[in-house]
């Protein structure tokens, strides 16, 4: 086996440098080589959603990703959203409206929903429904995550 | 008799968020997957791709040869069988002479990265006889040419059969005004917990184990650890991470949780063994595929006079927690009804495919769906509101069912009557156009089973231990099972009311078998009921010498004082108190840190009959659902689009948990009625994805409007009890009678899908039924 080639990204932003293989997947190149864990393994077929990631700002599945996609990009996981102290505003509504359960599938939810705010404030109803459907939660029945969303969405965290 | 006041509590009943929440939300909750440790080998598993075979031999020396594998098992190491239930010790944690379904696992390896352990599975040869497959319970009904198990009943593939008769069936169906059959037929369904299984287990050279496990239930995993590898329990020690969602998947003690641990004993390493997506489906232990059978006769008032009940139950490889299944979906089958007459009988039997086990609501939900069926069958014959015929029949609180269930309180007429009048029912049955109905379902189930698992009765089922030291934080210890229902914060919220404390002083610990005193963990809706009893008798332990202390600093007898928030005062005058930091150091100053132990055991129930304790508990949960749906009868596909969810949890201790146990109940009961379904070509599976096993989506969630109308248990802590399985039973009825409502098909296979309703309407109209003028 060759040497794997270094990968270059900006991760939570800042400039990382690892080696990588190419068949490298990036949700084991941030669990298992950066020791990422927050980014959660729920299916490796890229139907749970609690792998996503935003590459480029965008909500990504990591377990689908070669993680050579990321070079020159720039790679943001739950822990680049997680202010040094204190919650973010989705992590405070999550929190605040029963938001999580037993929390596997949330670092995703935390991530599509800062990802769908940061593009659309103010969501409608259905737009909040759509932009999470590729997430699963077998806890809540999705209803107090929505609240949450649209809690935020309100400015009332 | 005059009410009582129903008294308030500081936090008992608020909305109190998670208090792990804002590990959960920033990615830090440390799950068993997240934990590494120096030295670590990763394991896999060679699973059976035979339903049934005879392994003649297995080859591990070439597997054994390549560089970095540092350990292939086989079963014949750790022979000794273990199960969920004493009585049916069915599992070896390897198979030994014959795999038993497409899944079984038939070797483990430990190597020193997943990639060299999949190539050494690889290189395992197998070579095998090939057995007759079971795929189908009515297969194994009579002697089989191999049975499955040698311990199954007399030469066929039964494993448990129960055959119960109360009062006079026959004679009660020969004077009934009316009588129905009903026979339904439930698909497989699972758990799809988020986090799939995963467990790391390190042995030390000091003679230890240390396990990690994903696990609903630390103790009976511990049970079986010891008895398998045969170390004694108190060398082994078993750690509960968080836990992403169980369900019931994670509370057997599980085949690979103990192949893990053999791994690390073999290897002198600590081994981990995550179970990906694929085998989680192959582990299973979800509901039963059932068959039942229920014939409901009545008077002309709509009273019901008898039920007369079969269920075949498809189990599976293993026994599981099968024995209680097969009693469950009989003896669930009554309350919230009065019934005077009883039969059934119930069949258990081993099929080559995934086991089943138990899942959220079990044993009450298949049977649960046939009764609420054929009671709206009965209203509509005797021309009857269903709601009127189910009044008629509620049990009344403070008796006894005809099998010797005691039942104390029921707000079950409380919750038909919210349901009733928040729906706008008498408004809506019958009266919507074509296409849209509404229905009711209802509900019961125990708030925790009378009887422990795998334990001297005479212990108690749950004990809470509490230290305070001098910086006033107070740690709880114990070993319920969070995994995600919010138990951690119910002890938290228990411990702060009692004492008057913050809740922020609470520190709940980590389970942890070394320093948790034993609770026997989440199943069977006990945590709430049981956990909440130990944690109030721990707290009210801790708050005497705290009191005591106080009395001596303000110079005021005991008696006259009380706990407030964060100080202890003379009752009536509040101007008068120490703070509990104070009366906290006084207390300490004969004995430093304060320690206090609470336990909840229950007292013995039910009758003396084979089986009696079969479902009793010390309390029951009920509930009324009225569900409303839209019919594309072009397409057969519907909406669910508004479910009333009226339910009696007795006092709801956590709003917040409450109305999310309640809405992620009615979503996996909309799961298991709208389309999930473990698919099968004979016994192999074949969906075993979360693509092809299609749990609901957001889009497919009703509005869900919760009516918590349950007055206080008289046993439970602070009034309560459960609320984790039973709102997921009256989901599914709700529905099917609502498709009824909506265009006159009634639905006795289940999961009711959009090809199904077209079947359902083609029938209708062939037999020339019209419905609502279509």
């Amino acid at each position: 086996m060759s040497s794997p080639d270094l990968l270059r990204f900006q991760l939570n932003g800042h400039p990382v440098e690892t080696p990588c293989e190419a068949s490298r997947i990036l949700l084991d190149l941030l669990r298992e080589d950066l020791l990422l864990t927050g980014t959660k393994r729920g299916c490796d077929l890229g139907t749970c959603g609690c792998c996503t990631v935003l590459l480029d700002g965008r909500p990504t599945l990591s377990c689908l990703s070669l993680a050579r996609l990321a070079e020159g990009h720039e790679v943001t996981t739950i822990e680049g959203l997680s202010p040094p102290q204190g919650l973010s505003p989705v992590q405070q509504a999550f929190v605040q409206h029963g938001a999580t359960q037993c929390g596997f599938c949330t670092p995703g939810f935390v991530v599509t929903a800062t990802a769908l705010l940061r593009e659309n404030p103010r969501p409608t109803h259905d737009e909040v429904v759509r932009a999470i459907s590729g997430n699963l939660c077998r806890c809540t029945g999705y209803t107090k995550i929505i609240e949450a969303i649209e809690a935020v969405a309100r400015g009332e965290a | 008799m005059a009410a009582t006041e129903r008294p308030s509590y500081r936090l008992v009943g608020q909305r109190i968020p998670y208090v792990e929440g804002p590990l959960k939300v920033t990615g830090r909750a440390e799950y068993t997957d997240d934990i590494r440790r120096p030295g670590m080998l990763v394991a896999r598993l060679l699973r059976s791709p035979w339903p049934h075979a005879r392994l003649r031999s297995i080859d591990t020396s070439v597997a054994r040869a390549l560089p970095g594998v540092f350990a292939v098992l086989t079963g014949e190491k750790y022979p000794t069988p273990f199960g969920v239930l004493p009585i049916t010790h069915d599992e070896t944690a390897i198979a030994v002479g014959k795999a038993r379904y497409n899944g079984d696992i038939i070797a483990a390896v430990a190597a020193k990265d997943e990639v060299t352990a999949e190539a050494a599975l690889a290189l395992i040869h197998v070579e095998v006889d090939p057995l007759p497959e079971y795929s189908d319970p009515r297969m194994g009904l009579s002697r089989v040419e191999e049975p499955i198990h040698a311990r199954s009943l007399n030469g066929t593939n039964i494993q448990k059969e129960v055959v119960q008769h109360f009062g006079d069936v026959d004679a009660a169906f020969a004077q009934a005004a009316e009588s129905i059959r009903v026979r339904g037929t439930f698909a497989g369904v699972t758990h799809a917990f988020t986090e799939p299984l995963a467990t790391i287990a390190e042995a030390t050279p000091d003679g230890r184990l240390t396990v990690w496990s994903a696990t609903q239930v630390p103790h009976y995993l511990h049970r079986s650890l010891s008895e398998v590898l045969g170390i004694p329990m108190h060398r082994i020690r078993v750690i509960k991470p968080e836990v992403g969602g169980g369900f019931g998947g994670k509370s057997d003690p599980l085949p690979h949780e103990i192949v893990c641990a053999a791994l690390s004993i073999e290897t002198g390493r600590p081994v981990k063994l995550l179970v990906d997506r694929e085998d989680v489906f192959y582990t299973n232990h979800g509901r039963h595929p059932t068959q039942n059978d229920v014939r409901i006769a009545v008077d002309a008032h709509g009273r019901i006079l008898a039920y007369d009940i079969e269920a075949l139950i498809d189990g599976g490889a293993w026994s599981s927690f099968g024995t209680v299944t097969t009693y469950y979906n009989g003896v669930l089958s009554m309350g919230p009804y009065r019934v005077p007459n009883f039969r059934y009988k119930g069949r258990r039997v081993y099929t080559n495919r995934p086991p089943s086990g138990a899942m959220r609501a079990h044993g009450g939900t298949n049977i649960r769906y046939s009764v609420e069926l054929a009671l709206d069958m009965l209203a509509e014959k005797l021309r009857i509101d269903p709601f009127d015929l189910r009044v008629r029949n509620a049990l009344p609180p403070n008796s006894t069912t005809i099998n010797e269930f005691r039942i104390t309180s029921t707000s079950f007429l409380k919750c038909l009557a919210a349901a009733r009048e928040k729906s706008g029912w008498d408004s809506k049955f019958g009266h919507l156009p074509y296409g849209k109905g509404i229905g009711l379902g209802c509900g019961f189930y125990i708030s925790g089973s009378n009887s422990p698992i795998h334990f001297t009765p005479k212990m108690p089922q749950s004990t809470v231990h509490l230290k305070v030291d001098m910086d006033g934080g107070i740690a709880v210890h114990s070993m319920q099972a969070d995994i995600g229902q919010g138990s951690n914060t119910l002890l938290a919220v228990i411990v702060a009311e009692v004492l008057g404390v913050d809740l922020e002083r609470v520190h709940v610990q980590r389970v942890d078998t070394d320093v948790s005193p034993v609770d026997l963990g989440s199943y069977s809706s006990r945590v709430t009921f049981m956990m909440g009893n130990a944690a109030r008798a721990a707290a009210e332990q801790l708050r005497t010498p705290l009191l005591v202390a106080a009395g001596e600093l303000l110079g005021q007898p005991v008696e006259s004082l009380e706990v407030a928030h964060e100080r202890i005062q003379v009752r009536g005058e509040p101007g008068t108190g120490v703070s509990f930091m104070d009366a906290l150091h006084k207390a300490m100053e004969q004995v430093g840190a304060l320690t206090a132990s609470g336990s909840y055991n229950t007292t013995p129930k039910g009758g003396t009959f084979k089986g009696a304790r079969a479902g009793t508990a010390p309390a029951y949960s009920f509930a009324a659902y009225v569900a409303t749906v839209d019919v594309d009868v072009e397409t057969g596909e519907y909406h669910v689009e508004k479910i009333w969810a009226a339910f009696d949890c007795g006092r709801a201790l956590n709003r917040l948990a409450v109305e999310g146990q309640i809405e992620g109940s009615i979503h996996m009961g909309l799961g298991q009625v709208m389309g999930e379904s473990m698919n099968y070509r004979g016994a192999r599976l074949f969906n075993a994805s979360l693509l092809e096993y299609k749990i609901p989506t957001p889009e497919q969630m009703p509005e869900v409007e919760i009516l918590l109308v349950g007055d206080d248990d008289p046993e439970g802590p602070f009034g309560a009890k459960e609320a984790g399985e039973g709102p997921l039973i009256a989901t599914l009825p709700a529905v099917g009678n609502a498709l009824y409502d909506a265009i006159g098909v009634r639905f006795t296979e289940l999961p009711i899908t959009p090809d199904r309703v077209l079947r359902g309407l083609d029938l209708r109209k062939k037999e020339g039924r019209p419905w609502k003028g279509s």
